[in-house]
């Protein structure tokens, strides 16, 4: 019985003999990638420094111009988004690799009831569009006394505040809501690595009359570093390239700039004035700066360093 | 075992600590959504005079907003809900598809150029998307794909994330099963089909969650490249019913509700499969 099969597979693999090479076979699975890779990565960042260096004046007519296109990103415009989007990538990190490590140690620690309930319960928020969960924070942050997050603040006696008018106020209800989204997931990432770490790492921490938070910085943190530079790293790469929470609170086009990001800018100077070269420089100096910031941050994780 | 009394007294009251902080958590998470559906039950007119409020009045309160949603614009709402659905849908298969077997390439076999290839994964989950969107615009006017729902979802065609989440997934599943069913005459496709799809499938639960939620929330792409009224997604189009002459409440707050409700169903069938694969598939270094 066996013998057949494998004679029938043999008879049909000389057909296709050469997709069932051994040597061939692990290039097909990964093809997609490459193919992927070439058309819809490599291409366009070559052309995006390509035009980032030229004057586009329509299709197939470009005109070089050096680095005329980086010397023009220096308006007011380009250095608020920028500050605006360092702003936002600095506190995103902050807060979303702290906060949800906490609730996922608790729900991991064993002193919640329920905590299944609470694992899936903290996830739903993740599953809306910000786009639509933005319009309730931004009614609910609205700029008069009557909107609903003022009315509570008139309860201890505190002025109302013009929340999206502002950096500062409109940062903070930023990363709100960029919190409520993105708690759930971080908190499933942080969870999947406290589970891989061993019980008895505990144990002997314990025997060896660690408490809680002796055991928090020596074994769990220890243990979870993997999950940790993965959630930083996406995290400063979210934070740096965020549009989508900002055009939820402030739409595209808000006067004076407030909210509006690298992204943002990059999508107003290229697709709205249609200054493609403009934007090209834009987008590349937001490519270095996550780069960068993230190079930065897996050396200070110690990233590169070969475990013994 | 007084010693342990005490312990046991410290332990009940953590424990009711750490429950009631999660309770606080669970009311953060909550909130918007009971602004959403009580806000969706009143006119328009109240939210403006009153702002974002959890009143409920029975007098004014029905669920007319909702059936106003087949009127408005000719009921644009539905076309924006059928574009998301048929993106969300096509998305997610042909990125189950890709992702697994480039994964499943890079996590079970050895062969020459694989770290390079991994590492370029890495290399473009690291890189922000947004910065190719000029050129990746110019290349589907070229390829006649404006106003098209490939055009949407080239990009998202071979997601790195998954590949990634895949590799790690059959790190860990062991080679002797893979072995066995070669030695007994299936082709490595075979040994893919019928032996890894059925072990990897927590692993798919998981991705299909993560890839239904970033689809059903993608804006600046699809806002790119579905520029026709009818073929918006809902983000798109939620968002243009947000003017600075005046939101349509009565559409926004009912279409909200709609929007999240398909896909917390995905999840609450799903989420248990969601859970245990996310974690098998766990991040190692």
């Amino acid at each position: 019985m066996r013998k057949s099969s494998a004679v029938n597979q043999l008879s049909r693999g000389d057909r296709r003999l050469w997709l069932n090479n051994p040597k061939v076979v692990p290039y097909v699975f990964v093809a997609p990638f490459i193919i992927f890779f070439l058309l819809v990565y490599l291409y366009p960042l070559v052309m995006t420094v390509a035009m980032s260096f030229n004057k586009i004046n329509g299709p197939g007519n470009w005109e070089f111009v050096k680095f005329k296109n980086y010397t023009k990103m220096d308006t007011r415009d380009f250095w608020m988004a920028l500050k605006t989007s360092g702003r936002y990538a600095l506190w995103d990190v902050i807060v979303l690799t702290i906060v949800p490590l906490l609730i996922a140690c608790l729900l991991h620690s064993g002193l919640v009831k329920g905590s299944s309930f609470f694992k899936s319960l903290f996830f739903i928020p993740s599953l809306t569009s910000i786009i639509v969960a933005g319009i309730v924070f931004r009614l609910a942050f609205g700029t008069l006394e009557t909107a609903t997050v003022n009315r509570v603040l008139a309860v201890f006696g505190i002025e109302p505040v013009k929340w999206l008018s502002y950096e500062i106020p409109g940062n903070t209800v930023l990363i709100l809501l960029t919190l409520w989204r993105w708690n759930g997931v971080n908190i499933v990432y942080y969870l999947s690595g406290l589970q891989a770490i061993p019980a008895d790492q505990y144990e002997a921490a314990q025997i060896d009359g660690a408490n809680a938070i002796q055991k928090f910085f020596h074994v769990t943190l220890p243990g979870i570093k993997p999950v940790l530079i993965y959630v930083i790293t996406i995290t400063v790469l979210g934070g740096f390239s965020m549009f989508t929470e900002s055009v939820a609170l402030w739409q595209q086009n808000n006067a004076g700039g407030v909210g509006r990001t690298i992204v943002g800018y990059m999508y107003m100077v290229g697709f709205k004035k249609n200054n493609l070269g403009v934007a090209s420089a834009v987008g590349l100096t937001l490519l270095v700066l996550v780069v960068v910031v993230n190079l930065i941050q897996l050396i200070l994780m110690g990233f590169f360093k070969k475990e013994d | 075992m007084a010693r342990n009394k005490i312990e046991g007294k410290k332990r009940t009251v953590l424990s009711i600590l750490a429950t009631g902080l999660m309770v606080l958590v669970a009311i953060f998470a909550m909130v918007p959504f009971a602004f959403m559906f009580m806000s969706s039950l009143k006119p328009g007119t109240d939210m403006m005079r009153y702002g974002l409020t959890l009143r409920f009045d029975p007098e004014i309160s029905s669920f007319n907003n909702y059936t106003a949603l087949n009127t408005y614009r000719d009921g644009i709402y539905w076309h924006w809900y059928k574009s998301s659905a048929i993106i969300m849908v096509m998305q997610t298969v042909t990125g189950l598809f890709f992702g697994s077997i480039v994964g499943y390439g890079l996590g079970i076999y050895r062969f020459k150029g694989r770290n390079l290839i991994f590492t370029l994964v890495l290399i473009v989950m690291m890189l922000p998307f947004e910065i190719l969107l000029l050129p990746m615009y110019q290349m589907m006017i070229k390829a006649k794909l404006m106003n098209t729902y490939i055009g949407v979802i080239i990009p998202y065609l071979v997601p790195p994330f998954m590949i990634f989440f895949f590799r790690q997934y059959c790190l860990g599943i062991p080679t002797e099963l893979l072995e066995a069913a070669r030695i007994d005459g299936c082709s490595d496709y075979a040994v893919f089909w019928r032996i890894m799809l059925p072990i990897m499938i927590p692993a798919f639960g998981a991705m299909t969650i993560l890839s239904c939620m970033n689809s059903w929330n993608n804006l600046l792409w699809p806002m790119i490249i579905l520029q026709d009224n009818k073929m918006h997604t809902i983000p798109i189009g939620m968002g243009t019913t947000i003017t600075p002459y005046g939101n349509a409440y009565d559409v926004l707050m009912p279409g909200a509700v709609m929007a999240v409700v398909p896909i917390v169903i995905i999840y609450l069938c799903a989420q248990k499969t969601f859970i245990a694969g996310l974690t098998a598939g766990s991040v190692k270094g």
